[in-house]
């Protein structure tokens, strides 16, 4: 996830400069008292889980000794804190607190800019003060080209009434957060509190920093797993679809698991929307029509045909699913038929076991009703294919009612889509993948449909069968944009003899796990 | 608004995937298209559009250039943005996803010092219906010559689909759009919705607003105080995504997030409705209540 743990925001922190209380971070108990007798004295066992309001959910604790420090640990340690499970925990040397401050950075919408905010009121319920009594906020708002200048930070701090040494300490600590943000792409920076100890000195007690997603590529350094902003660990399901998204800007895809550990009947989908405004409107809809989703997915901007088969082959493999509802925003700019043929490709695989209701309407709209509706004459489960006149709401009503009169079957797709390699003719693809055209197969066929649909024109008929008319470098570079035309256009029109494998890093040992696929 | 059929434009990126055929669009919808950039490629011609080097190079030997259109990749966006501003252009249309925040604030800045202005980035872009489209709306010229009317509606929304669909669910009902605009999906945009409802306010040729808003960020919250403090008084029409989203998590576009109970879904709805927009149920009711709006104000 973009966001980083409190150990891991706090030691950002001392790359610039700013003060941490000492201490260290256990994986088990024993760990946890080792660290507390180095430190000596009373500590604080913190749980390192990504939450606000760690305190009123228990995850800190304080401890006199070494030995409370243990057991404080062995609490933590192996439960969970919400939706997080507490695998580590952060031990540190108790401060002496004077006064708690907030200080934060954080690229505000309607500034328009980065703004340092800054309050005397710090500790828990800083949400609550900036509601109550937003005059004990102060808001400064940063130049980006000339970034927070310590008088600015100094005039920032005065506006809450502070004085003498401490104004100046604060005139160098908000500096530094901020140069800290900027350079690590934090959409937020937060120190909170940042305690005043009796003894004069500022320590950031609590830290959290939120990475911008879009950022995450060139912050090689922080070691982010994945680029996304959840209220969950990221699941395996989660982090196979981003290695899917990470290097392939073509489209977007972006996947969250809402609802896991259901059951088949409970009336739990697949959903695989189009385009976030539109995505978010048939999520709704599915809601309105007493369905329930066990994920969001959004297929958009343009995104290739491998995209959107690995999306639904990602959505496919969630166990316990009663339908699969694919729906946008009804009139997409990008040509539909990308996504019909990314589709149809992976419910032939699988095969679909479970009603679908497909909603493609747009740019390729004709073409892409055409193909599910071949594509349907094939599977075992019902798949229904609607266009832009036909409103979200309907569609999500009609997958509840095709849900509830579905007695599933035991049919398989009528053709076989595996390769077939008796004469093959092979080249790879910009995301792993590899096209095998069985020239055996191709020879008899008469449609030779593949040269007619292929989208980036890469096919020419030799010998009365298709060739690359680019070198297999070109093809590879991304002159095949794995438009699936030569395999499902084929599959329906034509011989069968084109086939491509997408490989999905992780999804099998998924599948095989979880018993789905 | 923002573009007609005597802007002069560019396209940066045009020799990519997503820069030809949108080049094709945009030139056969009635842009008037004069030169495309990609560094490296001068001297090449996509759909009879000259291509240079530099932007520099592509104004004096094509300009003067009103609008840049661009297309090159999220990390390279930056740089691009920063030559067309550097040019000279004052208007700019970043169509990448993905595009990082600081980069999008760097561009802010440089923006305002050049009084330039832009629309995204992760935008589908603008389209004056009938005259111009810059950037993708549409996709392909003989769709949005069909999905589209002429007509007195503005339509503004932080989702691409639901700006095309929005025009064409009130097309099919024979009302007609003047301007449509993709604001862009992120959190933070050249020219969101509070911006573009003060442009369609002084447009002669727009009557009614349709926005399309979503959970997150401040701006739906914006267009309710410009109401309020009478700043914009034409009728609008407001429909919202994201009632079902939860706290926390982020949905798709980098704008779509709820964070600390700021931007529900809820709390839009009242300030847009208590300001006076008419909150659309669904996305087929917008034809009825525009209708009725539209025969409202002809009295």
């Amino acid at each position: 996830m973009s966001r980083l743990h409190e150990h891991r925001s706090k030691a950002l922190l001392t790359t610039v400069g700013i003060s941490i209380p000492k201490g260290g971070l256990a994986g088990t108990a024993a760990e946890a008292r080792a660290l507390a007798e180095e430190i000596g004295g009373a500590v604080v066992v913190k749980a390192q889980v990504w939450l606000t309001g760690r305190a009123d959910l228990g995850g800190i604790r304080f401890a006199d000794d070494p030995r409370e420090a243990e057991e404080a640990a062995a609490s933590l340690l192996g439960t969970n804190i919400g939706s997080f499970a507490v695998e580590q925990v952060l031990v540190e040397k108790k401060l002496d607190i004077a006064e708690q401050f907030y200080a934060g950075i954080t690229v505000d919408d309607r500034a328009r800019a980065p703004v340092a905010i800054f309050s005397r009121a710090g500790g828990t319920g800083i949400e609550t003060v900036a509601a109550g009594s937003p005059d004990r906020i102060a808001r400064h708002r940063i130049d980006i080209e000339l970034g927070l200048r310590p008088f600015e930070a100094r005039n920032l701090a005065r506006e809450t009434g502070v004085h003498g040494d401490l104004l100046r300490s604060l005139g160098d600590v908000l500096p530094k957060l901020y140069r800290l943000a900027r350079r690590v792409d934090a959409r937020a920076a937060e120190i909170n509190p940042l305690i005043l100890t009796t003894d004069g000195k500022l320590i950031a007690a609590d830290c959290r920093i939120t990475i911008d997603d879009h950022a995450v590529y060139r912050q090689t350094d922080l070691g982010i797993e994945i680029a996304r902003e959840f209220d969950h660990p990221a699941t395996e399901l989660e982090k196979i679809a981003w290695q899917v998204e990470k290097d392939d800007y073509r489209g977007t895809f972006y996947f969250i698991q809402l609802d896991r550990g259901f059951r088949s009947g409970e009336g739990v989908i697949g959903f695989h929307g189009a385009g976030g405004g539109g995505g978010m409107i048939s999520m709704d809809a599915a809601h309105a029509a007493g369905l329930k989703v066990a994920n969001y997915v959004d297929t958009s901007g343009n995104p290739p045909a491998s995209k959107v088969y690995r999306a639904a082959r990602i959505i496919l493999s969630q166990p316990g699913i009663d339908g699969y509802f694919a729906s946008g925003s009804g009139v997409a700019s990008q040509e539909q038929y990308h996504s019909a043929r990314g589709l149809i490709k992976a419910f032939l695989e699988v095969p679909l076991s479970v009603p679908a209701v497909v909603r493609l309407g747009g740019n390729g709209e004709e073409h892409a009703l055409a193909l599910l509706e071949r594509a349907a004459e094939h599977l075992p489960a019902p798949l229904e294919g609607y266009g832009k006149d036909d409103p979200a709401e309907a569609c999500a009503l009609r997958l509840r009612e095709l849900i509830g009169s579905y007695t599933p079957s035991e049919k398989r797709p009528s053709k076989r889509l595996t390769p077939r390699a008796d004469k093959p003719y092979r080249f790879e693809t910009v995301s792993g993948g590899t096209v095998t055209l069985d020239h055996k197969t191709c020879l008899d066929c008469q449609s030779k449909i593949c040269l007619e649909t292929c989208a980036p024109n890469i096919l020419s008929l030799e010998n009365g069968v298709p060739v690359l008319n680019i070198s297999r470098e070109e093809a590879k570079r991304g002159g095949c944009t794995e438009c699936l035309a030569c395999e499902v256009e084929c599959y329906l029109h034509g011989n069968g003899g084109g086939h491509l494998t997408l490989p999905i890093e992780g999804l099998e040992a998924y599948s095989a796990t979880e018993g789905v696929d | 608004m923002l573009v007609d059929d005597t802007t002069r434009v560019l396209i940066q990126g045009i020799t990519g995937r997503e820069g030809r055929a949108r080049a094709s669009l945009m030139k056969r919808y009635g842009t008037d298209v004069v030169a495309g950039v990609t560094p490296g490629r001068g001297g090449q011609v996509v759909e009879g559009i000259p291509v240079f080097d530099t932007v520099r190079e592509a104004w004096e030997q094509a300009g003067p250039l009103d609008a840049s259109v661009i297309f090159v990749p999220a990390p390279l966006v930056l740089d691009a943005a920063l030559e067309a501003i550097d040019a000279g252009i004052r208007l700019l249309v970043i169509v990448p996803d993905r595009v990082p925040l600081y980069d999008v604030l760097e561009i802010i800045a440089a923006a305002d010092r050049s009084n330039a202005c832009f629309i995204g980035p992760n935008t589908l872009g603008v389209l004056n219906t009938g005259r111009a489209v810059l950037g993708m709306i549409g996709g392909q010229v003989a769709s949005a010559q069909s999905w589209f009317l002429p007509g007195p509606v503005g339509i503004v929304s932080r989702s691409g689909g639901m700006t095309t669909s929005a025009a064409y669910y009130l097309a099919k009902e024979g009302i007609g759009t003047s301007t449509l605009v993709h604001v862009g999906g992120d959190m933070l945009v050249g020219l969101p919705l509070p911006s573009m409802v003060e442009r369609f306010e002084t447009d002669p040729e727009t009557e009614a607003v349709v926005l399309f808003g979503e959970i997150g960020t401040s701006q739906e919250e914006q267009v309710a105080d410009l109401i309020e403090a009478g700043r914009f008084t034409k009728p609008l029409i407001a429909y919202l995504g994201g009632k079902a989203a939860k706290d926390g998590t982020r949905f798709s576009h980098a704008g779509a997030i709820i964070e600390g109970g700021r931007g529900t879904y809820q709390s839009k709805i009242s300030r847009l409705r208590g300001a006076g927009a008419h909150i659309a149920p669904s996305l087929g009711d917008i034809p009825r209540i525009v209708g009725g709006l539209l025969q409202q104000s002809d009295r």
